[in-house]
């Protein structure tokens, strides 16, 4: 009896508490079928839903369509994602089995790293790609996801492969496996799921790393879906409704993958990540 | 991100283990490097050639079309004495740290703590109060903001039913930064995440034994619950100083750093310098006073820590 109190007042209190965290996004979605006039009332439906806001929305640029800003996104998306997977895997291997001199210093560099604040380094990179003549190119963006994919990627992927057992390893070099063919008939199969996560949140974040899209690009024509929504942010007459519509067909693409690899998500930084 | 939470024990077992297999295994030097050379690579030449670059424009002056002219300390003089720009902006980051991360740590250890309970349809209410958190940095979610805070804003409405008359909570001075940092609060996360995976270490003898010995609830919070999270919460604290001190978006789209520079962030004033008014040297040397201020704070949070951060291995004391 009292257990039964307890779950369902766990349960009421979760399921309040879940519909205040997702209100605002609630309210989001109804605003973005509003009329301007409307929209400042706190009614969640629209008398007359506007889905015109979304087509009209679609082509608030004289221009380009949001197709154009999305294909755009996605593939800087496409070439961060190839880069982290493919070299994330590489370097944690390196750091999680092999024994050389100086590891323990570059693997303590590497945790440094995660805590520096970005602003130290990004004006002598801009100047860098500003002398190789990078600036308004997706290089700079897409480029340092090829060098490791972050240090928060491959702390995460030695976590997993000491997890792994040294058993295969051993079994493999008596069959006369070198490292090189250890790593990739041995490891890297087994990284498959941690490496999903790698992707996974490269995806996500890069989608949102605004900081480093409206440094680099500057022509309208390369714009990115986040830099796109702020040109239309930075209008004379903003039409919300609009732009609220736009807004959210811009967070469907990590919302997608966040659904399909929920469990990924939440256990993988879980058990990956905090394995102690 | 789970760094400070793993090098305390994954680097006792690399100890027991090379120490064991010195001699039977070999090591492989150049394999080694030739696996770790991409970031390597990367770390030279994006991370530490910049870093030191960037200390020596800091006595620059530097607009990107000519060569940088040495000016020694002229650009650190005129920041502390002469610019009433850098002290504003670096109040008003400091206020953000300050509440926002206290803040965000309290409310994710909450919500952590309700969310660490075996109860059925869990996984739901898990995606529903993070998926904020899965949007929250982007520029997405700052439009919505600016919508929702503004003076026809759907808050206002909401308060009018109250018949409270609100304001405009974005383009009034007062309030503007707190918006800000009730964003941040509610993109609480993945700092949830890392405080309910900390919860699911800590060992369930420890609370019934404490059941035996006839603990209470709030006792049991007290003597068992926080002590065996005290590493998560300080890795949670470090890099949410960090990250607090760097926050760019939300200050850059929803309130442009007014008004009257009430939310001038340090990030966004470090920006502006560099890349609306290309004063790079400028910029460098605002850079290396945030690089200073975070790492003398995370060097305080470490020499704190010992007092009141737990790690199981050092046999169950903090020193």
């Amino acid at each position: 009896m009292n257990s039964l109190r307890s779950k369902l007042t766990s349960h009421l209190f979760l399921t309040v508490f879940s519909f205040i965290m997702l209100y605002p996004v609630i309210w989001w979605a109804g605003a973005s079928l509003k009329k301007t006039e409307e929209l400042s009332m706190p009614t969640i439906w629209p008398h007359t839903p506007m889905w015109e806001n979304y087509w009209n929305g679609w082509h608030f640029s004289s221009e380009y369509t949001f197709a154009h800003f999305f294909g755009n996104t996605l593939l800087m998306e496409l070439g961060n994602v190839l880069g982290g997977v493919a070299t994330a895997a590489i370097v944690a291997y390196g750091f999680g089995r092999l024994h050389f001199k100086l590891r323990g210093f570059w693997f303590s560099i590497l945790l440094l790293t995660m805590m520096l604040p970005g602003q130290v380094t990004v004006v002598p990179q801009y100047i860098l790609f500003n002398k190789l003549g990078f600036v308004d190119s997706y290089v700079p963006l897409v480029l340092p996801h090829f060098f490791g994919g972050g240090a928060f990627f491959i702390f995460l992927l030695v976590q997993f492969i000491r997890g792994i057992p040294r058993d295969l390893d051993e079994a493999a070099t008596i069959d006369g496996a070198s490292v090189y063919g250890i790593f990739g008939r041995v490891i890297l199969p087994l990284l498959k799921p941690a490496l999903v996560t790698v992707a996974i949140f490269t995806f996500i974040w890069s989608w949102d790393d605004f900081f480093a899209q409206v440094l680099y690009l500057s022509s309208v024509d390369k714009f990115t879906v986040g830099l796109a929504l702020r040109m239309f942010i930075d209008q004379f007459d903003i039409q919300w409704g609009q732009l609220l519509a736009m807004s959210l067909l811009s967070i469907f693409p990590s919302v997608l993958i966040f659904f399909i690899a929920q469990k990924h998500f939440v256990e993988g930084i879980a058990t990956t990540g905090l394995k102690g | 991100m789970a760094a400070t939470a793993n090098t305390a024990s994954g680097n006792e077992i690399e100890k027991k283990k090379s120490g064991g297999n010195r001699k039977k295994k070999g090591a492989h030097h150049i394999a080694g490097y030739v696996f770790i050379s991409p970031w390597l690579i990367g770390f030279l030449l994006l991370t530490l050639w910049p870093i030191a670059q960037s200390f020596y424009l800091s006595f620059t002056e530097y607009s990107l079309l000519e060569d940088p002219v040495w000016t020694g300390t002229d650009n650190y003089t005129k920041i502390f004495t002469n610019d009433t720009t850098f002290t504003k902006s670096l109040s008003v980051t400091f206020m953000f740290v300050l509440f926002s991360v206290p803040l965000k740590l309290f409310f994710s250890l909450m919500v952590a703590l309700a969310l660490n309970k075996n109860v059925r349809g869990m996984n739901l209410y898990r995606t529903a109060i993070y998926f904020p958190s899965l949007i929250g940095g982007s520029i997405a979610v700052a439009a919505l903001w600016r919508n929702m805070f503004g003076i026809d804003g759907y808050i206002n409405q909401v308060l009018a039913w109250f018949g409270i008359e609100g304001i405009g909570w974005i383009s009034n001075p007062d309030t503007s930064l707190g918006t800000l940092i009730l964003l941040n609060t509610w993109q609480f996360g993945s700092t949830m995440v890392i405080f309910l995976a900390g919860l699911k270490q800590v060992p369930q003898e420890l609370y019934e034994s404490a059941s035996v010995d006839g603990a209470g609830k709030v006792r049991k919070f007290i003597s068992i619950t926080l002590p065996m999270l005290s590493p998560v919460m300080f890795f949670n604290l470090v890099l949410g100083i960090i990250g607090s001190f760097q926050t760019f978006t939300s200050a850059f789209i929803i309130t442009k750093g007014g008004p009257i520079n009430s939310t001038y962030m340090y990030a966004m004033f470090l920006y502006e310098k560099a890349f609306k008014h290309y004063q790079m040297g400028y910029a460098s040397a605002l850079a290396w006073i945030l690089l200073t201020i975070v790492a003398l704070l995370t060097i305080i949070n470490f020499a704190a820590s010992r007092y009141w951060v737990f790690y199981e291995s050092d046999g169950g004391k903090p020193k």
